[in-house]
Order: C-alpha cells, then structure tokens, then sequence
C-alpha cells in the first residue's frame, strides 16, 4: 500500500503538512548502520528512538505493527525490524540496505574480537573476565525472559506451554522444529479466537 | 578441508530456528557447531556468545568470529548470509501477507500462542548456556546479581555486562 512510488502522489495530496519525502537508500543504509553501530544492550529500543521514528519514516502504529510482526517470525528482531522499514520504504533494495546496515558494524567488531579472543583467550586475566561476562548473560537472558512473560503473556497457562518447551527442548532434546510444532500448535489452539472478541490482550 | 558448504548449512538451519530471538537456536547450535563439527569448543561458544552481549546491533553477531575460525574470511561471510537470509526474504516476504490477514481471527491466536513458545525457547537456550557459564557460587551470585538489577534499575545491559567483567577479576582464583 505505503510502496515509496506512490509518495510523490500522495505529497499532492495531503499538502505539505502530512507529507512524507521519499527516503533514498543511502539514507536508509545510514541510518540503520549508524543504530547498528551504537544500539549497545539490545537495538530494538534505538530504532524507536533513532530518527526512523523521529523523521515519521515509520509512524508509531506501524513500529508497533512491525514489531509484533518481526517477533511472530523465526529472526532476530533487530534485523526483521531492519528489513520491514526498509521494505515499506524502498522495497527489496531498502530492505537489502536495512539489513546490512543493521549488521555490518556488529559484524566487524565480533570478526576483529574473534580473531583476538583466538590468539589471547586463553590469558588467565581474559579467562577470569570472561567468566563475569558469562554469569552476565545468564543474568540478562533470565531478565528477558521475566520482562517479555510480563509483557507478551495473556493468560496463566501459558507458564505451562513455557515449562512444556524448555523440557522438551533441554530434557527431551526433542530440537526446536518439533517442540514447535508440538508446543506451538497446543498453545495456539489454546489461544483459539473466541466469540466474545478480547481485543488488546496482548501488547 | 573446505568448511564453507558445512557452514553454511548449519548456520542456514539455525537461521530458521531463531523463533522470538537467536537464543532459541543455541542448544542446536551448542550440538551443531561444537559435538558435530569441533569448530570451537562449548567454553568458547559460551565467551563469543557472550562477549557479543557488549557489541551493538543485533545480538547474534558472533556467529561471525565462529564462520571466520572454520573458513577464514570468506567464512565469516558466507555464515552471515546464511544466519540472517533466510530469515530475513521470510520477513519481507511474509510481511505484506501478514498485514493483509489483521481481520483473521486466528492472527491473534498465532501472535498469543506463539508468544509462550518464543519465551521457553528463549529460556531453553538461556538454561543450556548457564551448564557451561555457571560454575560455581561466585558466578551463580553474579547471574542473580545482574538479573535483580535489571529488573529494579534502568541499566544498559552492556554496561552491566562490561561490570561483571571487572567483578569477576577481583574473584582470587582458585
């Protein structure tokens, strides 16, 4: 619907209030590689902050829309996040430079930090670091997953499609396609549309 | 021997498997790439994984430094277009189909019933790497600490994860 090549119509249209100018693709590749550069601790809150929003490229209905989309996809968020603005604003080749901008300066640092962690990782002073930042992440992933239970659960039972999931993924072994599928489909029948329609029962 | 093709098809496996987040692919790629193919050890999964915690933009990037110890540059390369495009041409293309079913009532039902799955998934992988990242007292203490933290101040999670490093430097080893 939004296609950028109907912009310019819709800019004599609305007048120059509500008008949005065509964003190029160097300015898309800029700005997600200037949020992949600095997003430290998660990207998905710089790009709400990052002039994507500030310049109305995405307005906050649709960053909401997209975010639910890119967390209902296997992906990661930030770069699903990174190919949907690209894609509403310049199609595929938008997308294509969302997405490498999203993870080239990312990319570079964890190529330089590999070939150091190699040749230096086994210094009894990194060992000693390394464990820290180790308990760390374990630390921040337990935060996520109390963060996102609060935000994204709508009903009780679904601690127990959680207790299901990591027993069959870590006891059971049975890999995440068939946990998923298994889970998956015994939550999403649970959550069946019913015919009193609870509107807004997630986010 | 050329790892490239292996790489690539494991990390394009993986790739699809990143439900709700890239944690959802470790346990598999804790099998893939350490049990499977020796490209690394678990310990050192575990420190790229979370060394990369501290590096900005999406959190996944150090299946860069494991594509460039089993294939060189072009290793690196070839595991990121393998880690995030088939993800990324299902994004662009499932999007617009996506948008045009927001009267389905079964959406909602996908999105609530997904939402519980995404979160074990996360919590699966969170699981496995604490096996190899808490070792001990000193480190469960620091997991908690970070955690609570977390969950009381409004902290960037990289600086708390650079503070651990510091933390655990003043553990005396043992």
């Amino acid at each position: 619907m939004n296609e950028a090549n109907v912009v310019p119509a819709l800019q004599t249209a609305t007048g120059p209030t509500g008008a949005q100018a065509e964003v190029s693709i160097l300015q898309i590749f800029l700005e997600l590689l200037i949020i992949g550069a600095t997003s430290f601790g998660g990207a998905v809150p710089y790009l709400r902050r990052s002039r994507v929003t500030k310049l109305h490229w995405v307005n906050d209905k649709e960053f909401v829309e997209m975010l639910s989309i890119s967390q209902s996809l296997p992906g990661l968020n930030a770069t699903n996040m990174a190919v949907l603005v690209g894609e509403k604003l310049r199609g595929m080749m938008g997308a294509i430079a969302g997405i490498i901008g999203i993870c080239l300066p990312g990319g570079l640092l964890m190529f330089v930090v590999g070939i150091y962690y190699r040749q230096h990782g086994d210094h009894a002073f990194v060992t000693a670091a390394l464990k820290g930042v180790s308990a760390a992440a374990v630390g921040l992933i337990l935060f996520t997953v109390v963060s996102l239970s609060k935000k994204s659960l709508s009903h009780n039972f679904d601690l127990f499609f959680i207790a299901m999931t990591v027993i069959a993924v870590n006891q059971l072994h049975l890999g995440v396609p068939r946990t998923l599928i298994a889970v998956g489909i015994l939550a999403i029948l649970f959550h069946h549309p019913r015919k009193t329609q609870k509107t807004g029962a997630t986010l | 021997m050329n790892q490239i093709p292996a790489l690539i098809r494991v990390f394009s496996y993986l790739s699809i498997l990143t439900v709700g987040g890239g944690m959802a692919a470790f346990p598999e790629m804790k099998i893939l790439t350490v049990d499977v193919h020796h490209w690394l050890s678990f310990a050192q999964l575990i420190h790229l994984y979370s060394v990369g915690q501290m590096a900005p933009g999406p959190n996944m990037m150090m299946i860069v430094s494991i594509g460039q110890w089993a294939g060189g540059t072009l290793g690196a390369i070839a595991v990121l277009i393998a880690f995030f495009g088939p993800t990324a041409i299902l994004a662009f293309v499932v999007a617009k189909a996506w948008r045009k079913l927001e009267k389905w009532p079964w959406r909602s039902s996908i999105q609530q019933g997904l939402a519980p799955v995404s979160i074990g998934l996360l919590l699966a992988g969170g699981l496995s790497l604490a096996k190899g990242a808490i070792a001990g007292v000193e480190t469960g203490v620091l997991a908690v600490a970070v955690l609570l933290i977390l969950l009381r101040y409004k902290v960037n999670p990289a600086l708390l994860v650079l503070a651990s490093a510091g933390v655990a430097l003043l553990i005396p080893p043992k």
